[in-house]
């Protein structure tokens, strides 16, 4: 089972959520599951972005309480 | 489809630093080829341990510093980490300001010529700050 991976980027405005995302991504194994929190709304919306441009899976995004979900999978 | 992207940099304004810097690491992690030419008043931010802030140019500058933005050297250097970005210094600054290549940060790359890197730049996009 693939371990979920939280990236806790709060506070950070754009592009510093991706760059901490892809920090990490580089260090996890195709499968794995991550979750990056973010309070900046443009990366909300540019991750899922980015994710869709390079092949990473978006599992799926949401607020809480003015902080960002954006859940992915690993998919190379 | 990978893109290939050259930003020229000559701006020591922390705005165009910083904008510069977004284009460079969210060009190289999504895949585009990106090429970064350091002249003028930019390239001495880049050398090792350089830490004194960018001068603003306007409010946003100012607005900038108190937020938690990525600086914009860690910008540049993710490009080249996370994304394989190729950072030159121009090789006529380097002249000019004196720089050896071992007072540049790790991750910036020889000198280039103008010849070399606008015959880089043929066909894809150009960027300038």
């Amino acid at each position: 089972m693939a371990e979920k991976i939280v990236v806790d980027a709060r506070g950070s405005f754009c592009p510093g959520p991706l760059m901490e995302l892809i920090a990490r991504l580089k260090f996890a194994q195709v499968g794995d599951e991550l979750e990056i929190l973010s309070t900046d709304k443009g990366s909300a919306s540019d991750i899922p972005e980015w994710l869709h441009k390079v092949g990473h899976q978006l599992l799926g995004t949401r607020e809480e309480a003015g902080v960002f979900h954006i859940a992915l999978k690993k998919m190379k | 489809m990978s893109n290939k992207i050259s930003i020229v940099v000559v701006s020591g304004a922390r705005e165009r630093l910083q904008m510069a810097g977004m284009i460079a690491s969210v060009g190289a992690v999504s895949g585009d080829e990106v090429t970064v030419f350091l002249s003028m008043n930019a390239l001495h931010y880049f050398r090792k341990g350089a830490a004194e802030p960018a001068p603003p140019e306007g409010a946003f500058g100012k607005l900038l510093e108190t937020k938690k933005a990525p600086a914009f050297k860690q910008l540049f250097q993710s490009a080249a980490e996370l994304g394989d970005a190729k950072i030159h210094p121009c090789s006529m600054a380097v002249d000019v300001l004196g720089v050896e290549q071992a007072e540049l940060e790790p991750w910036i790359g020889e000198p280039m010529g103008l010849t070399k890197f606008l015959s880089d730049a043929h066909g894809g996009q150009v960027w300038s700050f």
